[in-house]
């Protein structure tokens, strides 16, 4: 409850910054509180507590998760300290947006109200609507922020829808009266369609398979900056919130609920990555491979023994190995018009550090030891094949076979080709998040219990 | 713990030759994979008097539980010390190539030699798979970035293999995710003592078995291997041929044939069938290289094949001549692409129709040459008769058409072999000078020609060494 606040408090402070000209000091200083906020939250750890008549629950889910975000959100502010640099004025609304966009995501892993959980993904969506368009002069940003805007905004209005249902067979918005309505034989069939409604939503903020459509477009217009928070954080809170609402309602679900999944998860993996082979824009292609580990990461819903655990570190490896290819991209591509990967070519010969962090980035993401992306993925098929689906485990070897195609094929551009264009200067704060997302990749890779252990 | 140095050694080293200077790299390579071979030989010394532990334990990994285990024994240690005999020579091979960016290549073969060390020692699955994996990281790039011939075509073929060999280490994996579901550990003793159901145990041999046949490689999942090694620089073919291709041989005795012996006993012909197709096919698609590095990928197939065969045929002598000759074959694939690397550095050419005549002028070499070719067709005396011979007598026992066909391997490989050395070497003296072996080069192919031989003359310390390991899995094989 107190990172809640604090973490609100610290996006107005934000935007006050601003009326006091100290902008040059706004992302240390954004960057330092962070990390107290984080070390508030941790202080939670442990304790359960719920708050204003249940709105909010504080447990080690939402505490651990809350912390993954808090981290991703301290890498994202820092990121922007060079990519503003066009727009100053303007550097203190951004971080305070994305301030305030930690604050939905926190809410949507701590809520324990229906309501709690509408207003968190509406705080994070319409900070992301903003976001996208924030390249005000750009079409193709203008163009990403009203089609994200348009089909966000569609698919809140089937959550709210679904919300509604539940209400009308329940007569509740509280999670505890859902959770003991999902269990009792006699409830309502809207029940069932108000849960179908929410996981459609969500389904459709994960981008996963078939709700996917909007995402590679978004991507590509969306400012870099803004397609990484898309890709790591928003994706990783949507799927915690997802995790939260199917472990609550999932009570007596039909078995087909989960053939359901098994079909979604497979096919996003597979639609995500066949489309990501063919793609030249690297910010297309990690759009498409987002879809794909939103396959993966739905492969946790997967069976009897499901556990947070799995969720978390799966979504903690691809986050950073996220956020360490970003933090490349943004460097290479800080006077580009465009992400084509002919922009990378030459980076190993003119960048070797950075060409380093992308290649192990990557290689994380396509599940190769040592990193954490192994680890997640060793995870979720040990999870899988417990459970018997041995064929879904199968589809997803396949996937992770196909997927070293596409991320090889930057990897070649930057150690096979000439450098194209001269690159100077060493942006501190690029460096500084390039290296350490890069040393959590490997400490959490070589020592998964670290955060496994967090959620038993 | 002991072991536990030289892998750090290794790692520490190829950190260290990436923080030098490009013109000291190879020599800083060289100090520490010497010191990484006098280091592996105390091993042996310790090993003989009983004071090396062969079990190690740290704990790891919480949930699911994994430990980090070593397990050094005799059969572990010779491969160990395989490594790290043909590492400095393969360090040293390098030392007179002036390469772009030496300190990168020389820290990704240490670093190579630090993870295929670790898949030699590893004894719990996890580990041994992440060691596994890690080996192919380095070798991917040493292939791409330092490697000959035309970049995109070498491209395309480097990420095959990558594919590859990935994809069938993945189904591996899954082999293991579901032998922990079966035994709650991935500990090697514990996965022997593991009673699966003959089905069960297809399924987890099947796994293992893509993963290997690719690596080692076995007909038809050979087709990365030629284009590979022909692309690759010389030190990466040595790597791949004379060590990687090993790990895959190795993990075949270690952790598939005791893991699952129902089912290798069930599919022991058609597996020592495929060995012995490869044989075949390897030979006679040797006879018609025009490149004498194709030539000799080609010629290596075979002779795997017939380790695989022998390894596959389940018996005490099988296995241990399959043993022999692996460590036998790793000395001589290594001596015979050194020796391409030296005309090639002379003549920038590894075409057949363009060499010939070389003997007249590099009395040294054309010596050198022919003790390793002659090495390679398993001349008596040399460790690879040890091997081959043995391999066949074994097979033979199994079914004498196994040894009768698979013996085409030393006919075929003599007429192919000296086919080339008369090609290359013989002949009117060639027009273009060929300056003789230097020192450095004299060096190498002087201390593995004096391994050959100790070996092929006195085989008897490696039989004992691995005797136990072997006995361990025949047991295995037998008790189930």
């Amino acid at each position: 409850m107190n990172t809640l606040i604090a973490i609100t408090a610290l996006g107005v402070i934000c935007l006050i910054f601003e009326l006091l000209n100290l902008r040059k000091i706004l992302v240390p200083f954004s960057i330092v509180a962070l990390c107290g906020i984080l070390y508030l939250n941790s202080l939670d750890y442990n304790q359960t507590a719920s708050y204003y008549n249940n709105m909010i629950v504080v447990d080690n889910f939402s505490v651990t998760f809350t912390a993954l975000f808090i981290v991703l959100t301290t890498f994202l502010v820092a990121l922007g300290h060079h990519f503003y640099d066009d727009v100053p004025e303007k550097l203190s609304d951004f971080v305070a947006i994305k301030i305030f966009l930690l604050s939905g995501a926190a809410a949507m892993v701590s809520f324990g109200n229906l309501a709690m959980f509408f207003l968190g993904i509406e705080v994070l969506s319409i900070s992301l609507y903003i976001l996208a368009a924030s390249r005000r002069l750009n079409i193709k940003s203008n163009e990403s922020g009203m089609k994200y805007f348009l089909m966000g905004s569609f698919a809140s209005g089937i959550i709210l829808f679904g919300i509604c249902l539940i209400y009308g067979a329940i007569g509740s918005f509280d999670m505890r009266v859902i959770m003991e309505a999902a269990v009792s034989a006699d409830v309502e069939e809207w029940f069932y369609i108000g849960g179908i409604l929410l996981a459609i939503g969500l389904l459709f903020k994960i981008a996963a398979v078939p709700f996917h459509f909007w995402a590679p477009d978004v991507y590509e217009g969306a400012p870099a900056l803004t397609t990484a928070t898309m890709s790591t954080l928003a994706k990783v809170t949507a799927m915690a919130t997802f995790f939260k609402l199917f472990f609550a309602m999932s009570g007596n679900l039909p078995e087909t609920s989960q053939t359901v999944l098994v079909v979604l998860s497979g096919l996003s993996m597979t639609v995500g990555n066949i489309m990501a082979l063919r793609q030249a824009n690297v910010k297309r292609m990690l759009a498409f491979s987002g879809i794909s580990h939103a396959g993966f990461m739905l492969m946790t819903l997967i069976g009897t023994q499901i556990s947070a655990g799995t969720l978390l570190y799966y979504g903690t490896a691809y986050a950073f190995a996220g956020i360490g290819a970003f933090s490349v991209i943004l460097y290479v591509c800080r006077h580009l018009e465009n992400e084509d990967i002919v922009n990378f070519q030459g980076l190993g010969k003119s960048n070797p550090f950075l060409a380093f962090v992308l290649t192990t980035s990557l290689l994380s993401m396509a599940g190769i030891p040592i990193f954490a992306g192994f680890f997640a993925k060793l995870m979720l098929f040990s999870q899988v094949l417990e459970s018997g689906h041995l064929a879904l485990v199968i589809v997803a070897v396949v996937n992770s076979i196909i997927a070293v195609g596409y991320y090889f094929k930057l990897i070649l551009a930057m150690y096979t080709k000439e450098p194209q264009h001269e690159r100077t200067g060493r942006p501190f704060y690029i460096y500084a998040v390039a290296t350490v997302a890069l040393l959590l990749n490997l400490t959490i890779g070589l020592f998964p219990s670290l955060v496994t252990d967090l959620l038993r | 713990m002991e072991v536990i140095y030289l892998l750090i050694l290794l790692l520490v080293g190829a950190g260290l030759t990436y923080f030098s200077v490009d013109k000291a790299a190879s020599r800083v390579a060289l100090l520490i994979s010497t010191v990484a071979f006098g280091y592996s030989l105390y091993l042996v010394s310790l090993h003989y008097g009983g004071q090396l532990p062969e079990n190690i334990h740290f704990d790891w990994i919480s949930k699911p539980s994994i430990g980090f285990d070593l397990r050094l024994d005799g059969l572990a240690l010779l491969m160990l010390v395989l490594t790290t005999t043909l590492l400095p020579l393969i360090v040293a091979s390098g030392i007179e190539t002036k390469f772009a960016n030496a300190k990168s290549l020389y820290a990704l073969v240490l670093l190579m030699a630090f993870a295929m060390c670790g898949t030699f020692v590893a004894s719990n699955g996890l580990l041994y798979y992440i060691f596994w994996e890690v080996a192919l990281i380095p070798i991917y790039f040493i292939a791409l970035i330092w490697g000959s011939g035309d970049a995109e075509e070498r491209k395309k073929q480097v990420v095959k293999f990558f594919i590859y060999t990935f994809a069938g280490s993945l189904f591996m994996l899954v082999g293991f995710v579901y032998l922990y579901g079966k035994a709650g550990s991935l500990l090697l003793t514990d996965l022997y003592k593991l009673e699966l159901s003959y089905d069960e145990q297809l399924l987890v041999f099947g796994g293992f078995f893509l993963a290997y046949a690719i690596k080692i490689p076995l007909i038809p999942f050979h087709t990365w291997q030629a284009n590979v090694y022909q692309k690759a620089p010389a030190m990466g073919t040595m790597l791949l041929s004379g060590i990687m291709l090993k790990m895959g041989l190795y993990s075949v005795i270690r952790w598939q044939i005791p893991i699952s012996p129902d089912a290798s006993k069930e599919l022991m012909p058609y597996l020592v069938w495929i060995g012995i197709a490869g044989v075949i096919y390897g030979s006679i698609v040797a006879l018609r290289q025009r490149d004498v590095k194709k030539l000799l990928a080609y010629s290596s197939l075979a002779h795997v094949g017939l380790i695989a065969a022998g390894f596959y045929g389940l018996t005490a002598d099988g296995i241990t001549s399959g043993i022999i000759q692996m460590f036998g074959h790793g000395l001589v694939v290594v001596g015979v692409f050194f020796a391409v690397e030296v005309i090639e550095r002379r003549y920038q050419t590894r075409a057949i129709s363009e060499l010939g005549g070389i003997r007249a002028q590099a009395v040294k070499f054309a010596s050198a040459f022919l003790i390793v070719t002659l090495a390679s067709v398993a001349l008596p005396g040399t460790v690879n008769f040890v091997g081959e011979f043995g391999l066949l007598f074994s097979l033979s026992t199994q079914n004498v058409w196994f040894s009768v066909i698979g013996g085409l391997t030393i006919v075929l490989g003599a007429y192919y072999m000296l086919k080339m050395y008369q090609q290359v070497m013989l002949g009117e003296a060639n027009k273009k000078p060929f300056a003789d072996l230097s020192v450095t080069e004299s060096l190498i192919f002087g201390a593995l020609a004096a391994v050959i031989f100790f070996f092929g003359i006195y085989p008897q310390p490696i039989n004992d060494l691995i005797a136990p390991a072997v006995n361990e899995i025949i047991a295995q094989i037998s008790t189930n």
